[in-house]
């Protein structure tokens, strides 16, 4: 499942709804991204991030049916928040479950890697140094290609 | 008439959000249509429309600016994606 929202999320609620789903399930990998406080080594004070409903999802969505090809999992939920943000606040939520450790570990980094570089969300950093629209990182690009790189091999 | 929406910083650079234009024949695909908006207005249009990974959309799909464009279309202009 995934969820686009401002409002906050609470990692204990979404284990629960995870873990009620199999009882299968073996292992559950979770993420969160927070808003950092520094970025190029400017001080953020602040972060706007901004969707085009509809289509973000849909290609979260794709990402997560991806992971699903790739490997065995029970559960899957994607939080993405957007709107205003301040540092240490969360951002995103990944939660994968599987019978096995492995395959969630692997999922997880593999959701977010890609939701990094090809999820449509645009972000504006409120910095010392005045606002700026930020573009994907190459670390972040280089981070997804590596699972590009594995499946050619 | 042809509706565009600009996302994100496009609509700082170019301090537009949407418009409604009427559909000309010559805008005969999205590269017809970019080369319009840039002529009629200049070097910030030319800048912003042309800058590397954009992304657009006509009629909810996403598209190459190759994509056909009609009457009653809309089309939005992304900008680079920044990720989550």
């Amino acid at each position: 499942m995934v969820i686009i929202q401002e409002a906050d999320f609470d990692i204990a609620e979404e284990v629960k709804v995870l873990r009620a789903q199999s009882s299968e399930t073996g292992a559950i990998v979770t993420f969160i991204g927070l808003v950092r406080d520094i970025s190029d080594s400017d001080k953020v004070s602040g972060l706007y991030l901004e969707h085009y409903p509809g289509m973000t999802e849909k290609s979260i969505e794709g990402i997560v049916d991806a992971a699903k090809s790739r490997w065995q999992l029970i559960g899957t939920r994607v939080i993405h928040r957007v709107g205003q943000l301040s540092p240490s606040d969360q951002i995103v939520l990944v939660a994968v479950t599987s019978q096995h450790r492995k395959d969630a570990f692997l999922a997880c980094e593999f959701i977010m890697d890609y939701l990094k570089t090809r999820a449509p969300f645009w972000k504006k950093e409120q910095t010392t140094e005045g606002e700026r629209w930020l573009e994907t990182r190459s670390s972040d690009v280089d981070a997804a290609s590596q699972w590009q790189n594995e499946e050619s091999c | 008439m042809i509706e565009i929406e600009y996302i994100g910083r496009l609509k700082e650079d170019l301090d537009l959000e949407q418009e409604q234009m009427e559909w000309q024949t010559s805008m005969t695909d999205v590269a017809a249509l970019i080369e319009h908006l840039c002529r009629e207005r200049g070097s910030q249009w030319s800048t912003t429309l042309h800058q590397e990974n954009l992304l657009v959309s006509v009629n909810q799909s996403m598209v190459k600016t190759d994509y056909p464009l009609g009457d009653d279309d809309k089309v939005i202009f992304f900008p680079p994606i920044a990720g989550g």
